[in-house]
């Protein structure tokens, strides 16, 4: 079975932890809550499905276990994993960026995509992943996301896909503004086959992804607490002095403005995914 | 790091306060100066030229910022022989940030849209600095739809700093205003062109640049983000945004090398934009010359020609 690579970075701030919450043990555990700082050993992490105990804080996920987490197992076959990320616009840094990220994540890019079945429905399944260069997109998420896109037209098959990233990528300037076009022209495509496209927001999903294919879907899905928007909340903090709304940009802020569909819990996405499935070709699956 | 035109340009500015000095001389004194007048302004034009030659990518930034360069109405009026303004997205306001409307370019209906910046202060916050609200793409999408129900070509003019990042555009979905006006691009059925005349700032300036053409003024500016909030994600640090301008590869010259760009159109060095005849002909000759060209194409070829040119942008390695 998948064994998640693990790793103890960013998320763990040690000393304030300790401070604040004195009864966790800081033996016990290695992993602090972002949100509340509560400690959790790494089986009691996997044991609540990347869930904080203490105040239902949803830890970053990898694109990997989310694939795993809702498809039917061994029904995943990934595709276009041999696409690999250049530096057309020689910015600098750029190469040890990427070649850090890869060898943090065993990823090649933020994105996997593929086919699986879901509770025995056939799809076309993407998954992003924050871990590799937050998530952003350059010329090869958006090329991927095309290719699974043409191809379940190809197939007509649904196309699901779990968003999370900050935005366009800085370091292929242009290319990456453009992919904002691109997978939003093959939205349209996927539109005109008449195929079913649901899109579920997690964690968070910001800028160029979520002004384009992410909030393009016929069915949009947000994991609780997710920040999803355009413009981030330092920038807008920054840039205006203005003071953020409580659950600003959160998915249940959204979900009262309007702009998505359902929030729902990661442990009950698969079984929402199964159900709209379901009703969508007409309720007759066995 | 310069923080405006005026400093770059400091050089021949200080030439031409002395040339006044010495006009007014001229005057005061009665005396004929004509022929050091005549050189004096030969050497300024010599530097300003020199000058707008070797641009450094910021200054390029700063350039096409300028609040003296033209904004999208005044092209309207030096573009076209009628424009009518419509207003309003039929859902919750009017955007003073996108003008839109329609109008007659050499004798052809179109529908216009264009970001709009101020003139000046006071101006600028009636128009938000060029930074559309959700009901500015909203508005854009009404018209785009309109057009094409009565078989108009789009013109659309860019310049912008990008979206509004507030917590009102948030709340009315920002991101969805835009990704729904790249699909609607994506696929309306008639001719788009867009000119990017000025400041093409992120996804803000995107939403109105999906098109069959895209021509780019020779000092304007077109990137994936500001280089000040470059500078800002990648180093926390706004005062490296001279640096990211240089990086960004966001002038009309490198555009135009990968592709995304058609063509750029040269701007003169020596006089303001609005006052040059050559540079609006020349302007009124592309646009025109696009617009013939793809109007004469029937529009389920047009619209695989603009899936399969932005379906190729993209650097990668397989």
């Amino acid at each position: 079975m998948f064994n998640p690579p693990y790793k103890k970075k960013n998320y763990i701030d040690l000393s304030g932890a300790k401070k604040n919450h004195p009864s966790f043990d800081s033996r016990e555990g290695n992993f602090s809550c972002p949100s509340c700082s509560a400690w959790l050993s790494e089986a009691q992490k996997i044991q609540n499905n990347d869930f904080c105990p203490r105040c239902s804080y949803y830890f970053t996920t990898t694109a990997w276990e989310r694939i795993y987490s809702i498809s039917d197992e061994n029904s995943f076959e990934e595709w276009d994993a041999n696409l690999s990320t250049l530096n057309p616009l020689e910015f600098p840094g750029y190469e040890d960026k990427l070649a850090k990220a890869k060898e943090e994540t065993v990823l090649s890019e933020a994105i996997i995509t593929g086919t699986a079945s879901i509770g025995g429905f056939k799809t076309v399944l993407a998954a992003m992943d924050a871990r590799f260069m937050m998530g952003s997109m350059g010329s090869v998420v958006g090329e991927k996301i095309c290719r699974a896109m043409e191809k379940a037209i190809f197939n007509s098959l649904p196309f699901i896909i779990f968003c999370c990233s900050g935005g366009a990528r800085m370091q292929e300037g242009m290319l990456s503004l453009m992919q904002m076009a691109k997978t939003s022209a093959a939205v349209g495509r996927l539109n005109d086959a008449g195929l079913l496209y649901i899109s579920i927001l997690t964690h968070p999903t910001t800028g160029g992804v979520t002004a384009s294919f992410a909030s393009l879907a016929d069915i949009i899905i947000a994991e609780p607490g997710a920040l999803i928007g355009f413009t981030g909340p330092r920038v807008i903090q920054q840039t205006l002095g203005e003071k953020l709304p409580p659950g600003f940009q959160r998915s249940e802020y959204l979900l009262q403005h309007g702009m998505i569909d359902i929030v729902q819990p990661r442990l009950e996405m698969r079984s929402l995914l199964i159900r709209l499935l379901n009703v969508h070709q007409g309720g007759n699956h066995a | 790091m310069p923080k405006n035109k005026f400093e770059f340009e400091a050089t021949y500015k200080l030439l031409e306060s002395k040339l006044d000095e010495l006009k007014d001389l001229s005057v005061k004194l009665d005396c004929d100066f004509s022929n050091e007048i005549a050189s004096v302004e030969r050497r300024i034009n010599q530097l300003k030229e020199e000058r707008y030659k070797h641009l450094t990518p910021w200054e390029q930034v700063l350039l096409a910022r300028d609040l003296e360069r033209p904004m999208t109405r005044d092209y309207i009026k030096l573009l076209f022989t009628e424009f009518i303004e419509l207003h309003g997205d039929r859902l919750y306001g009017d955007d003073p940030a996108i003008v839109g409307g329609v109008g007659l370019f050499c004798g052809r209906a179109v529908t216009v849209l264009g970001h709009q910046k101020g003139k000046d202060t006071p101006d600028n916050i009636i128009h938000n600095f060029g930074m559309p609200h959700p009901e500015g793409y909203r508005k854009a999408h009404r018209l785009l739809l309109e057009a094409e129900k009565f078989n108009r070509p789009v013109l659309t003019f860019i310049n912008t700093p990008g979206a509004y990042p507030g917590t009102q555009a948030e709340e009315r979905g920002q991101a969805w205003a835009i990704s729904q006006l790249l699909l609607c691009l994506s696929k309306l059925k008639v001719p788009v062109i867009s000119v990017i005349t000025g400041e093409g700032g992120s996804g803000g300036a995107l939403a109105l640049t999906v098109a069959d053409r895209i021509l780019m003024l020779s000092n304007a500016v077109y990137s994936v983000a500001s280089p000040e909030t470059c500078a800002s994600i990648l180093f926390r640090d706004i005062k490296r945004a001279d640096e990211m301008a240089a990086a960004l590869k966001m002038n009309a010259s490198a555009l135009k090398e990968i592709g995304i760009v058609d063509e750029v159109i040269e701007e003169p060095a020596l006089e303001p934009l609005q006052d040059s005849p050559v540079f609006i002909k020349s302007l009124k000759h592309s646009i025109k010359k696009h617009l013939d060209s793809i109007c004469s194409q029937n529009i389920p070829e047009l619209l695989e020609q603009r899936y399969l040119r932005l379906r190729q942008i993209g650097k990668f390695h397989e």
